[in-house]
């Protein structure tokens, strides 16, 4: 596999619309080795975007078979993966994550099918959290006890489709990145919620360890594997476990504790008025933390540019800065024409 | 989780172990020529000088921290506050005293392996704060998972050096950090045994200690104690309260007896005598997937045995329960 050099690149990356794609996609803008870009979402870009195709679809990807064809697409960028679930319902979300996954990879592996490399993004939350876990979970340390909740039993299928999907297609690199909690400037889950609260829930007589990674290096992680052709599944976490207590602290906030028993019966109506939506996944996380082994990357050559507490130090810079001069700057929308034009008009002078 | 595809294992190729995973990474992935210092995505960065050199590795001392719990969970800040409470609970209530301590290695892994007594083990906080104190090295113990469930307890346990008994947690401190582990290989049986049954060493579980010293190429340290069995010894069990409330067993206690609500934590003054036996080394090479489980056991046995003659051969010496 030395020096082994691969023609111009065409790209497929799931989930424009999501923070993920969007910053994969101008990450892959940048790299003149990629040819074309495709981005697949049901909804529109969020972020400008130069080059990239944006092709709008149905949740579960009917029509991908024919855009693989189409555009000959030899590298698909797995990003459309909820792992929130307070952004929908759990049937929306197993149609997204599991049928959405399974039509995917239908995709890549019919019959004179292009594609070489896969990288999806999965999260952490695969392990789940209990407190039979070990302080580290290494890429193969199995989940101390069978998944339950929701995101945990999506995330089970998916992977179990990519498993699949790489042993049955032994020529395509396949490799799986598993997020840790994601905090950056952009980026919104239950915990950066929870940390914006003038007071950070915590639950009574527990104070677990939490691993943090920055959005930007999530996003250079992925780049990362693709240009480094790496295949396997790796973890992508910052190096550090902090407490909770702590990760409030650094956020120059204190914690307000539930009660460790009984807890929906108040996070429920929080959820409700409105205040944090703390959903059961982020509660055991609350009352187990959950640490994993981020060696295997940081072997094949990756540097992390943030550990976990540059990570919420930064994370929580950029809420005080957005809290001052908000967004800074006019949020972008999408307008088809405007981008049709800029894409194929013959008018638009293009290097 | 019947209706999902007959997925393979969670082993496989594809999820290599940590030793095939170097292997799989060398063989596909050839880590690009230079590609830590490659800029690989023009990211804004946010600060200047994102790390003002320090050390990229292990992670113990980040920047910017502001607790010193480390990434087991343990605490110097509140082991030092233990340490000075417990001190007199040693020294003066316990009376705790060692010999062979020579026989702890001064540096590098090792596992302590040594029987279980008490109705709330009182032999844990004993080996840990001694070797602490007479060696200086720290001693991180290895407890049943259900520690972990209690509020305030976990969180407490974690900071003084307490870690839940997974294999993955033992092998690193072993063999990545060259520390002290602790395991009682009785488990929760130890504890849960009734005053009748003192001084008689329980099973040693499925020989997993024996295993994990086998992996991480450490010695196992097996050390004898006495005393703890008096400190707090229980008369008779609950099992329904037990298995109410999840935990592993539910004592009634003779302190419980002697001292009414406050007997639920006080210890009698049994005297501690402590004998750390000579080290047990295998011959193995580490980092086998498997090994022998009839060797494993064997090894296993003949420490509970080692053990358990050192027990009786102390008994044996012993004039008083109070003052040894």
């Amino acid at each position: 596999m030395i020096g082994h050099t691969r023609s111009a690149r065409r790209v497929l990356v799931t989930g424009l619309g999501s923070f993920w794609g969007g910053r994969v996609a101008q990450a892959l803008e940048a790299d003149p080795e990629v040819d074309v870009i495709v981005g697949l979402d049901t909804t529109e870009p969020t972020v400008e975007l130069e080059r990239t195709e944006y092709v709008r679809v149905d949740a579960n990807y009917s029509i991908l078979a024919r855009i693989v064809r189409a555009a000959q697409i030899d590298t698909i960028i797995h990003t459309f993966l909820i792992v929130d679930p307070t952004v929908m319902s759990a049937r929306a979300m197993h149609e997204i994550n599991v049928i959405g996954t399974m039509n995917l990879f239908a995709a890549a592996s019919a019959p004179a099918s292009t594609v070489r490399n896969v990288v999806v993004k999965s999260s952490t939350i695969v392990y789940g959290c209990s407190a039979q876990d070990p302080v580290w979970f290494r890429e193969d340390t199995p989940p101390s006890r069978p998944a339950r909740r929701g995101v945990e039993r999506n995330l089970e299928a998916v992977e179990g489709y990519v498993r699949d999907f790489a042993q049955d297609n032994p020529h395509v690199n396949v490799s799986m990145l598993r997020f840790a909690n994601v905090v950056g400037a952009e980026i919104e889950t239950p915990l950066t919620k929870a940390l914006q609260l003038p007071l950070v829930p915590s639950l009574a007589g527990f104070d677990p360890r939490f691993q943090f990674v920055h959005e930007d290096d999530v996003i250079r992680a992925i780049m990362f594997v693709l240009q480094a052709n790496l295949a396997g599944v790796y973890n992508v976490a910052g190096d550090g476990l902090l407490p909770w207590s702590e990760v409030a602290r650094i956020c120059g906030k204190r914690t307000a504790p539930l009660p460790p028993l009984g807890t929906t019966l108040i996070t429920e109506p929080l959820a409700r008025l409105g205040v944090v939506d703390l959903p059961e996944e982020y509660l055991q996380l609350l009352r187990f933390g959950r640490g994993v082994d981020n060696t295997r990357l940081k072997d094949a050559g990756f540097r992390y540019e943030y550990d976990s507490v540059r990570a919420v130090s930064a994370f929580i810079e950029s809420v005080r800065l957005r809290r001052t001069i908000g967004t800074g700057q006019p949020s972008y929308r999408y307008e088809r024409d405007v981008e049709q034009f800029f894409r194929h008009s013959p008018a638009v002078i293009r290097d | 989780m019947e209706h999902d595809p007959p997925g393979p294992p969670p082993r496989t190729e594809f999820a290599p172990g940590p030793t095939g995973g170097s292997d799989l990474v060398a063989a596909l992935g050839e880590p690009a020529p230079g590609a830590p210092g490659r800029s690989l995505v023009p990211v804004p960065v946010p600060r200047e000088d994102p790390h003002p050199g320090e050390s990229e590795e292990g992670g113990e001392h980040l920047a910017g921290r502001v607790s010193d719990v480390d990434e087991w969970g343990r605490s110097e800040h509140m082991r030092s506050i233990a340490r000075r409470l417990y001190d007199p609970v040693y020294s003066r209530w316990f009376r705790a005293e060692w010999e062979g301590l020579e026989n702890i290695p001064t540096e590098g892994g090792a596992l302590l392996v040594a029987n279980h007594a008490a109705a709330i083990p009182s032999d844990a906080p004993v080996i840990m704060h001694g070797i602490e104190k007479e060696l200086g090295r720290p001693v991180y113990g290895l407890a049943d998972n259900f520690f972990k469930r209690v509020p305030v307890v976990g969180t407490l346990w974690s900071r003084l050096g307490g870690l839940p008994a997974h294999p993955d947690n033992a092998y690193r401190l072993l063999a990545e950090q060259g520390q002290l582990v602790l395991v009682f290989p009785e488990g929760s049986k130890g504890p849960a045994k009734t005053f009748d049954e003192r001084y008689q060493l329980r099973r040693f579980g499925r020989g997993g200690f024996v295993e994990i010293a086998m992996q991480a190429g450490v010695p196992v340290v097996p050390i004898a104690v006495v005393g703890a069995e008096e400190s707090m010894p229980t008369l008779f069990r609950l099992p329904s309260v037990a298995s109410l409330i999840g935990a592993p067993y539910v004592p009634v206690t003779a302190n419980m007896l002697a001292f009414g609500p406050l007997g639920a934590i006080t210890y009698f003054p049994a005297k501690f005598k402590l004998r750390v036996l000579e080290p047990v080394t295998f011959n193995v090479p580490p980092d086998q997937e498997r090994y022998s489980k009839s060797r494993v056991m064997d090894w296993s046995e003949a420490i509970r045995d080692r053990i358990q003659n050192a027990l009786y051969d102390m008994l044996r010496s012993r004039e008083s329960v109070w003052f040894g």
